[in-house]
This record gives C-alpha cells, sequence and structure tokens, in this order.
C-alpha cells in the first residue's frame, strides 16, 4: 500500500528520465545513503566495518566492472583479479615514484593501467565469442599475475613480492582508521555506481546491450563494432583496476599477487550470475551473497553449537559450511536463474499491486 | 543492497554475545582445517589448543588465569585471515592476547594492523624474516627460526654433506619453491650465498596449490644439479617427491624446508619418499613428558584435538605443542611482571615474550628436552635461536640425524637488518631505540 506510485505524475522529460521515477524509491535510496555514510561510521563497529563491509563493497565495485563486460555487452571475461591485481600494484607504484601523488589520482592511475590492459586482452573479442573468448582472457589472468611475481619493479624489488600500501591522506586528513577507509571506500563506489548506472542509460549502454543481444544486428544498425567492444573492456577493467586498488589499500593494506588469483575472477563471475546479469543493484547483491554469506554461516554454526550444547568437529562445521553454500547457490539459480536482482524487480511489481494484485 | 547486509549484521550480533569471565585469557586460534593445506593448519592448531587444554586441565591454568579460545576458519587465505583477525581481537575479557597467523600471507597482512592494535604476531618458523629486528617491529615476533636462518642452514647442512662449504664451488642447487610470499622469502638469502660460495642457484617456481609439477621436474632433469631444495606447502609436497622418483632424482639429495618435513608430506608419497631429508625445528614423537601429559589429561578424557590418534605426536602437533609452550611461558613471563593471576593485555604480552628466556633448565621443567630448541628473545632479536634440526624419512618414521645446527647469524642479521631499515624508511618508523626501552 505504501508503494504506489498513483498520483505522481511527470509532467517533464527529466522527470521522466530520472534514475528512480517512483517517490518511494528516492526517498528509500536517500535513507540508504544516509545509513552508509553517517550511521554506519558512526555506530558500525571496527570489527563490522573493516572485515565485512569494506571488501564487501570493494567485491561490489569489482562485480560491477564485469557485469558492465558480461551483464551488459555479452563478453565472456576470466581475467577479473588480474585487472584488479594491476590496478592494486599500479595505484601502489604511482604512490611511490610519482612525488606528491594524491591516494585518488593513484587509484585512477590504477584503474587507467588496468584498462590499457583490458584493450588489448580485449581485441581477440573481435574474432572471437562465448566461451572461446573466456578462454583467451584465460590468459590474462595468467600473464599478468605472471608478470607480477617475476617483474621486480611491480613490487619494488620486495623480496617476497609483497606490497605494502602506502600512508594515505587526503588534502592533509589522514586515513587510517577502519571508519575513513570505509568513507574512502564507500564514496569511491557510490560515484562509480552512480556513473555506471548513468553510463548504461547512454547511447553507449545501449549499444552494449545491442552487441550483447545480436552483434551482427548491432553492427548492421551502425553500431562500430570495435569501439563498442573494445570500451566495454576498459571501462570493465578500469572499474575492476580501481576495486583491486582498494582491495590493497582500504581493506588488506599488504598484498601479494596471489591474492588475485583466478579463484578470485570465479568468485567475482558467481557474483554477477547470483546477483543478475546486466543489473547494477544485481553487482550489490551478488557481491552481498558470496562474501557475506560464508561469514554468516560460520557465526550461525558458532551461535547453534552454543544453543544446543553439542561440540561438534571444526572439520566438519568448516566443510558442511562449504556444502550448504554449494547448496544455495544451485537452490537460487533454480528458483530465480536472472539473479537476485530478477527477485528484487519481482518483489517490487508485487508490492505495487498490494494487497489487490487484480 | 546494503539493507540485507544490516539485517545479517543485526542478527549475528545478537548471536555472537560474548559470554566470558573475568579471569581469562583469550588466544585466538585462527588456522584452518579445510582446504590443500589442512593438514598443516589443523595438525599445527590441534597442538596449541592440545597444550592448552592440558594447562587448564593440570595446573588450572596459569597461575590460576585459564586459557580460553576460539577457533576461526582462514582457509589459508589472506582474507579470510584478516576477516578472523578482526572478529577474535576484541574478545575475551583483555581482547586477543596474541595471534598465530600461521601463514606467510597472513602474517604480512596483519603486521600494520596487530602494530596498531598492540596485538603482538608470533610467527613461528614463517612470516616475515626481517621482523627479527624488534626495532622496527616492536609487536612481530619470527620466533625460533626465520627462513633466511632456514636457508643458511640449509645450505651448510649439504655443504657438510659433501664434505665441507669450499665443496660448493661449482655444484649447482636448484630451488623448487611454492609461488607465494612463503616461497620467495629465500630466494635473496640463497643468491647471496650463491656469491659467497660460488654455486649456481636456479629457482623454480610452482604455483598453487601445486600438484601439478611435471614440467618443473623435466626442468630438472635437465639441469641435473646436485641438490634440490624443496620449498614447499600442503599437497605441493608429495606431489614434488612423487615427480623427483618419476624422473629417478635421488631423494636423498632433496632436502626440504620445515613446511615440506612432516608425516602429512610423505606418506601421501608412498615410496617415493624414501631417504627424503627435511629440516625441522622442533622434533616428532609422543615420548616427551610434555606430550605424555597432554595424553593423560587430555586424550585419556576421551577430549583433544584429532579423531585420528595416529596424528597424535606427529610433526605438526607437536610444533603446535611448542607454538603452545612458547605462548604460555610468555604470558607467565608478562604475568610475574604485571601481575600474577590476572589476564594481561597484548601490550604485556609484547613484553612478555621479548623478555622470553628458555633455557635448558626449563625446558627440562616443561618436559620439553629435545623437543624444541632453547630460546632467548630481545628487544634487538626477534628471533632468539635460528637452530634447526635434520631428519630421514625411512618409509615409515622420520630419524633424526643430526644435532641443533646453528645458522649463519652475521649474514641473516646482515641482511636483517638492511631491510628492516628499508622498510622503516618507507613506513616512516622511527626504530626504537633498545637500551632506553623497557616496556
Amino acid at each position: 500500500m505504501l508503494y504506489r506510485e498513483a498520483g505522481q505524475f511527470r509532467s517533464t522529460y527529466a522527470e521522466d528520465q530520472q534514475i528512480f521515477p517512483i517517490r518511494q524509491d528516492r526517498i528509500a535510496m536517500a535513507l540508504l545513503l544516509l545509513v552508509a555514510f553517517v550511521a554506519v561510521p558512526l555506530f558500525g563497529d571496527q570489527y563490522w566495518l573493516s572485515a565485512i563491509i569494506t571488501p564487501f563493497l570493494i567485491l561490489a565495485l569489482a562485480t560491477l566492472g564485469l557485469n558492465i563486460l558480461t551483464g551488459y555487452a555479452g563478453q565472456l571475461s576470466l581475467g577479473t583479479a588480474a585487472f584488479m591485481g594491476i590496478g592494486a600494484f599500479m595505484a601502489y607504484n604511482a604512490m611511490l615514484r610519482i612525488p606528491h601523488m594524491p591516494i585518488v589520482g593513484a587509484f585512477i592511475v590504477g584503474g587507467l593501467s588496468a584498462a590499457a590492459v583490458g584493450i588489448v586482452f580485449g581485441l581477440p573479442s573481435l574474432r572471437i565469442k562465448g566461451f572461446y573468448l573466456a578462454v583467451a582472457t584465460l590468459a590474462c589472468q595468467f600473464f599478468v599475475l605472471w608478470a607480477l611475481n617475476r617483474v621486480g619493479w611491480f613490487s619494488n624489488y620486495s623480496s617476497s613480492g609483497v606490497i605494502t600500501a602506502q600512508r594515505m591522506d587526503i588534502l592533509g586528513y589522514p586515513i587510517d582508521t577502519p571508519a575513513t577507509k570505509y568513507l574512502l571506500t564507500l564514496a569511491v563506489v557510490a560515484l562509480m555506481a552512480l556513473a555506471a548506472k548513468n553510463l548504461m542509460r547512454s547511447e553507449t549502454g545501449r549499444a552494449f546491450m545491442a552487441v550483447r543481444d545480436m552483434d551482427v544486428a548491432a553492427s548492421v544498425i551502425g553500431i562500430p563494432m570495435m569501439k563498442t567492444k573494445l570500451l566495454a573492456f576498459a571501462i570493465s577493467s578500469f572499474y575492476c583496476g580501481v576495486a583491486g586498488a582498494l582491495y590493497a589499500f582500504c581493506y588488506l593494506g599488504t598484498v601479494e599477487p596471489e591474492a588475485f588469483t583466478l579463484d578470485l575472477s570465479f568468485r567475482v563471475l558467481f557474483m554477477v550470475i547470483i546477483g543478475g546479469a546486466g543489473s547494477i543493484l544485481g553487482s550489490f547483491l551478488g557481491a552481498a551473497f558470496i562474501t557475506l554469506f560464508p561469514i554468516f554461516l560460520n557465526l550461525a554454526s558458532k551461535w547453534l553449537e552454543n544453543r544446543l550444547g553439542v561440540e561438534m568437529s571444526h572439520a566438519v562445521v568448516s566443510n558442511s559450511e562449504a556444502i550448504i553454500f554449494g547448496g544455495l547457490i544451485i537452490f537460487f539459480l533454480i528458483v530465480e536463474p536472472n539473479g537476485l536482482a530478477r527477485l528484487w524487480q519481482i518483489t517490487k511489481e508485487k508490492l505495487r499491486l498490494w494487497p489487490f494484485p487484480h | 543492497m546494503k539493507r540485507t547486509a544490516f539485517a545479517v549484521a543485526a542478527l549475528s550480533l545478537a548471536c555472537a554475545a560474548p559470554v566470558s569471565a573475568q579471569n581469562e585469557q583469550f588466544v585466538p586460534a585462527n588456522f584452518y582445517w579445510v582446504g590443500p593445506y589442512a593438514p598443516g593448519g589443523s595438525g599445527f592448531g590441534g597442538g596449541i589448543i592440545d597444550y592448552f587444554a592440558m594447562l587448564n586441565e593440570r595446573d588450572g591454568g596459569i597461575n590460576g588465569v585459564k586459557l580460553t579460545w576460539e577457533k576461526c576458519e582462514t582457509e589459508y587465505n589472506n582474507a579470510r585471515g584478516v576477516e578472523c583477525y578482526e572478529r577474535t581481537k576484541k574478545k575475551g575479557p583483555t581482547g586477543a592476547t596474541v595471534i598465530h597467523p600461521l601463514s606467510t600471507g597472513i602474517t604480512y597482512s596483519l603486521i600494520e594492523k596487530a602494530t596498531s592494535d598492540k596485538i603482538p604476531i608470533i610467527s613461528m618458523g614463517y612470516g616475515r624474516t626481517s621482523a627479527a629486528d624488534g626495532r622496527v617491529f616492536p609487536y612481530v615476533f619470527p620466533l625460533i627460526t626465520t627462513y633466511w636462518s632456514q636457508a643458511t642452514v640449509l645450505v651448510k647442512f649439504m655443504g657438510q654433506k659433501m664434505g665441507g662449504m669450499d665443496q660448493w664451488k661449482g655444484k649447482k642447487l636448484v630451488l623448487v619453491y611454492h609461488d607465494s610470499a612463503y616461497g620467495k622469502e629465500p630466494i635473496p638469502i640463497l643468491t647471496d650465498m650463491a656469491k659467497q660460495y660460488g654455486y649456481e642457484l636456479t629457482t623454480i617456481a610452482v604455483p598453487h596449490p601445486g600438484n601439478e609439477q611435471q614440467a618443473q621436474w623435466l626442468q630438472i632433469r635437465q639441469l641435473k644439479p646436485d641438490w634440490v631444495i624443496l620449498w614447499g606447502w600442503g599437497v605441493m609436497n608429495p606431489t614434488a617427491l612423487k615427480a623427483a622418483a618419476k624422473i629417478g632424482y635421488p631423494r636423498e639429495k632433496m632436502v626440504g624446508v620445515w613446511w615440506s618435513g612432516a608425516e602429512e608430506d610423505v606418506i601421501p608419497a608412498g615410496s617415493a619418499a624414501k631417504g627424503y631429508i627435511s629440516s625441522g625445528f622442533n622434533a616428532p614423537g609422543s615420548d616427551f613428558p610434555v606430550m605424555k601429559d597432554i595424553q593423560k589429561y587430555v586424550y585419556a578424557k576421551g577430549k583433544g584435538e584429532f579423531e585420528d590418534k595416529a596424528r597424535f605426536g606427529s610433526i605438526y602437533h607437536t610444533r603446535g605443542v611448542v607454538a603452545g609452550i612458547v605462548t604460555a611461558e610468555a604470558i607467565r613471563n608478562a604475568q610475574a611482571k604485571f601481575g600474577k593471576g590476572k589476564p594481561i593485555t597484548g601490550e604485556q604480552m609484547r613484553w612478555g615474550i621479548e623478555h622470553l628466556n628458555i633455557d635448558d633448565k626449563r625446558l627440562k621443567e616443561l618436559g620439553a628436552t629435545g623437543l624444541m630448541p632453547t630460546l632467548k628473545v630481545s628487544c634487538l632479536d626477534h628471533e632468539g635461536s635460528g637452530l634447526a634440526k635434520f631428519q630421514q624419512w625411512d618409509g615409515t618414521k622420520w630419524k633424526v640425524i643430526s644435532d641443533w645446527m646453528e645458522s649463519d647469524r652475521k649474514l641473516v642479521r646482515e641482511k636483517v637488518e638492511s631491510d628492516a631499515a628499508q622498510y622503516a624508511k618507507e613506513k616512516g618508523i622511527t626504530p626504537r631505540d633498545c637500551a632506553k626501552d623497557s616496556m
């Protein structure tokens, strides 16, 4: 009853084209942002801020990056973690080698470097599609990791190949507590999510979707294949690169190339699939499910153990968590193959009619 | 989107309300029980917990302060390790006393966080080598022996086998390593020693998790090295031994680091492992008095971490017990200084570890003579020992084949100090003055 658009008239094009045309959505979004920017850093405890919400936001950004490429432009990629790695290592090098480098500038350098590599490895997409393209991007994953491991320059010749993020400050204000790191991450993620949302509503985004739906048809109606596909790779890699830089600077602090293995690429791909391909909201939902759910399961099993008073072998608990998690992924994919975002959309449509569905 | 997160957050916060008495000393047990590295994680974790459980049963804790712990699964994964650290650092009446990351990668990720939280890290036999310089790394303790010390002992042992260090001239040495921070750690020191002793070093990386090594061993067949150092972890070790057997490389010429020298590393390789040598800083066995006490006070009562009793007294298990001894002794030390019978904070624990002195007499009292080397930590030296033993697999069990061997402390120390100084410069840390520092 509350969620109804009756009586909301749109009298200008601008009103008709806004991101949230329904007033309730705008209010909810404003509240959400208010909570995220004000309440969470004020009241959230350190564990939640630094170990759960910050990595969730960072992975959501990486998922968003892959979603632009896979969900919107239809190009399957397994190189996400590699692009994140490039972002992390290049942001570190930008801070190290360029005097007076602002931290946001370093993130942009990281993102742009990833975008450049993304364009190079996007070239095969002009000739091959689908699974074959995924294999080509797999090469990117292995090559980048190899380079980060073998070329000493990337880690400033550290003996163990590990980089340690430098001190961060913005206009003299130090970013060193979990709350400030969270705020920086949140600001970057919110801005980039907004940019992605708008990009997908623009001509470029529509061109991406046309390529995804049928590339022959898209080229017949005059969409330049090369430009569109490479642009998709560049933008997607830029997002992943910035996510990688945040991963190093705002989350782990110290990273080795092994943080960015194929495992992570797959995880991000699963986030896209679970959350919903071709949806901005889906990127966040998918990241939330994959990053938060195992932790939740872990805490829940502890709680159960305390409640029931039975002591389970830890190995059994750890393994059963993996089983339950895998089972739930299958369950969700059967119930809604289009991802959590689609479930959310269905809920919203039902809510608009409720309580009079006919 | 974030609403889900909050629902989850609120729910689990409500669930995880801490129930803890005041007179307890909390130590997080952030290890791993699943995945390719589970044998190491569960064995080491089991040892440390068994020792604590024994202290609680036998002595009622340390001066009446019970030891408590909570398990958290890190999967040997840096991100999960950081999450576990954040989850457990505030638990117990005084927060986490000390943390054993049991992963070089996680140790690296925690160095800065733990230093600012004032929680000491004990990275016993792993982690960042240059943290042995306590002036730059006040909260990190790579106790007993570091990777660089280890590398010098390995080279020394092989030199002895050949009949003297001068024999190294013109010989070929291959390092087969786990391609991670852990595996890369010894490369600089081995390179330096190559210059000093005149051997030719080839480093061959094996990507995680290491169950595919054919290409690497074909390369070794071509090189025909005089010695191979195996710097593996988990499933990589038996795979390497099998691959070596396949190409016919003599296992007697393969020497493993201590993370490549447990029962779990050789038994899966079957007969391929016979003759293989590895180093270690703890001895296996269930005959040490301390192990008998664990048997009597924990396992005889139907408790204990291992369902498979064959793992009792295995290398990883006794290594965990050594970690337990070191931790408990440091707590005892800190209590003696800051008040007996009271839980200590991480900061006080740091003092306790830094003033650890486990000599032969104390080892005898603990019932651990021969189980571990003596240990004396100081503000300057966070390693405190550097000793290692060698053992050979005879097909059924590990046989100790050397006494405690000294590392090349001068060479290692020089490199540690220069690496630590570079870290301090990068991070803007002013090293402590050890002469003045008492707290």
